[in-house]
């Protein structure tokens, strides 16, 4: 990899009416298609597929292991992640136990991107209060971490049934816990949580004007130093992106316009003009998302993980694959060699289990590690 | 107290060009200045007109952030050390959209924040409208809501005897408003990111490993 940077997709899992037709997929119908589209990142030379984690209509991703360890089985290379995994309302041990699986099923393909999640409901749906969201978070990371780390595991929290003897079967593949990111719209908290165990923090950038991104990116990288990590620019830092192309720029707008007007996130609000000027969504020609995305790093820093939201609102499955056909082909390859122009030396690869591997290793023997 | 300023943000909802709304805020302006006038104390007034920012207080309600406009409103009222809040009476309650800019102004924003009301309408029957609805708005906000505010009717700014009352209404209530701000200093301006980040600090040395 010419950078070090990872390129891939998220998706939230969403089934929406496409709004050009009123038709909507069924369940299985968006399943089926969330897999041809893992298949078709990987098809296209992209490095990570990522899945949100919802436990009510209208998404489907309510079991993002099961997902991920079938594309595991149909693909070679993509790394599989998720964006994001509850550390709320999910128990620790099951994470730790459903990731470890992946790992071992994935040779090693497999991260995560851990979140609160926001939907009111969901907490007690799982036996949680959402106003213990933060306390969650941090006790549940915490024994989280160990079980992947302490072969043997005496815990006794405050919101979570104590452990005597606790061994996590299996263990972590090679012993090395699958990398973990910090995923956040909007919240400090998440980005003091990536900075205090200095692991990867993501911001989700797509619903947010980009100062905003810029300070919590800045807060970060200035708390992983605080807590002594490493210099500022030595931080793991993803963003989220957001596009729709195509070669020529007045179709990808025409084209792209109603989906946007009715999606069910922005939907009725900002217009199309306003939204794509106060976030990182781009709406045209490939060389459009090319330079705006390289634009990120002009508040982020230099950084690592690069996910773009392509799936969403109801675009067709074979509007989606086009997207990727775009991205693979026309708009990546530029990146990669784009990003790696003036690209601090400082700045670390995106980690993947064999550099944590590698790190490990030239840890456990002594030698100076260099990534 | 010579050399004190005091920053005074000014929030008017009304939607006519003139608006008695607006009318009312500037004679509340005025009557508050004098009063700090008289202790030595500069004022330094910003004007928050919400009609221009309607479209984007609708759409920061929908894409959960605002546009540089309405940023640029918040940062007004956050930087201000007393805010006076007018706004027509609609409905027995405040306006929509009167109550929609408070919807979408960050939290705390008004935490402490010494607050002077004010409302019009057509008729004096509704001026309970100031107890009803903007005081528990504003206590909900954790705002330090001064003891009297000013209901302007239609007439009170016809008949002659009327517009006496209104006038004094206005200077009754701009000298409690001005006692108050004075009492209450510079305001403390909240920054939720810093906070949030230290308690997430010490929970994280108290629970983490």
């Amino acid at each position: 990899m010419v950078t070090g940077m990872q390129f891939g997709i998220f998706t939230v899992g969403d089934v929406t009416p496409d709004p050009t037709t009123g038709g909507a997929p069924t369940e299985a119908e968006r399943i089926r298609a969330t897999v041809a589209i893992a298949r078709k990142a990987e098809e296209v030379g992209l490095d990570v597929f990522a899945t949100g984690e919802h436990h009510n209509p209208p998404f489907v991703p309510s079991s993002p292991t099961t997902l991920l360890g079938y594309i595991a089985g149909q693909t070679e290379r993509i790394i599989l992640s998720t964006s994001t995994t509850l550390i709320t309302t999910n128990d620790p041990v099951k994470i730790a136990e459903d990731f470890s699986v992946l790992q071992h099923l994935s040779g090693g393909r497999t991260d995560l991107m851990l979140g609160r999640g926001n939907t009111g409901p969901v907490y007690p749906w799982f036996g949680q209060d959402i106003r213990k969201a933060i306390p969650l978070t941090v006790e549940h990371y915490g024994l989280l971490r160990r079980l992947w780390r302490e072969e043997v595991v005496d815990w006794e929290g405050k919101l979570r049934s104590p452990l005597q003897g606790f061994t996590l079967a299996p263990r972590p593949l090679d012993g090395v816990p699958p990398f973990v990111w910090h995923g956040s719209i909007r919240t400090p908290e998440v980005a003091e949580l990536a900075a205090y165990y200095g692991d990867g923090f993501f911001a989700n950038h797509i619903f947010w004007p980009s100062s905003h991104t810029r300070t919590m990116v800045d807060m970060y990288r200035q708390r992983f130093a605080h807590y002594g990590h490493g210099a500022p620019e030595t931080a793991i830092v993803g963003l989220g992106g957001q596009v729709f192309m195509r070669r020529n720029s007045q179709d990808a707008v025409r084209e792209f316009r109603p989906y946007f007007d009715n999606a069910p996130v922005y939907g009725h609000g900002p217009s199309l003009e306003e939204f794509t000027s106060l976030t990182p969504l781009t709406v045209g020609s490939p060389q459009q998302v090319i330079d705006k995305t390289l634009g990120f790093r002009e508040y982020a820093g230099d950084y690592q993980r690069q996910l773009f939201l392509l799936d969403h609102a109801g675009l067709p499955l074979k509007t989606v694959l086009e997207q990727l056909d775009l991205l693979g082909e026309e708009v990546v390859p530029v990146l990669r060699k784009e990003f790696a122009v003036g690209r601090s030396p400082q700045a670390p690869a995106a980690p993947t289990h064999q550099s944590l591997l590698r790190e490990r290793d030239a840890a456990s023997t002594g030698e100076p590690t260099e990534s | 107290m010579g050399g004190v300023t005091t920053r005074l943000t000014i929030i008017t909802g009304g939607l006519r060009e003139p608006s008695s709304t607006r009318m009312l805020a500037n004679r509340l302006e005025a009557a508050v200045r004098t009063e700090l006038a008289g202790a030595g104390v500069m004022v330094e007034s910003s004007f928050v007109e919400l009609r221009p920012l309607g479209h984007a207080i609708i759409d920061a309600m929908f894409s959960g952030f605002p546009s540089a406009p309405l940023e640029k409103a918040f940062a007004t009222v956050a930087d201000a050390d007393g805010v006076i809040a007018v706004t027509p009476a609609f409905n027995a309650s405040f306006s929509g959209l009167f109550k929609s800019f408070f919807d979408v102004l960050p939290e705390e924003t008004l935490s402490d924040m010494p607050i002077l009301m004010g409302a019009t309408g057509g008729t004096e029957r509704h001026s309970l409208v100031l107890e009803h609805a903007l005081r528990p708005m504003f206590s909900y906000l954790h705002a330090l809501v001064s003891s009297r505010g000013v209901y302007a009717a239609t007439d009170d700014f016809g008949a002659q005897a009327n517009g006496a009352v209104l006038r004094e209404r206005i200077a009754a209530a701009a000298a409690d408003y001005a006692r108050l701000v004075q009492g209450c200093g510079p305001h403390r301006k909240r920054d939720s990111f810093t906070e949030d980040a230290t308690a997430m600090e010490q929970l994280l040395r108290g629970d983490g490993t």
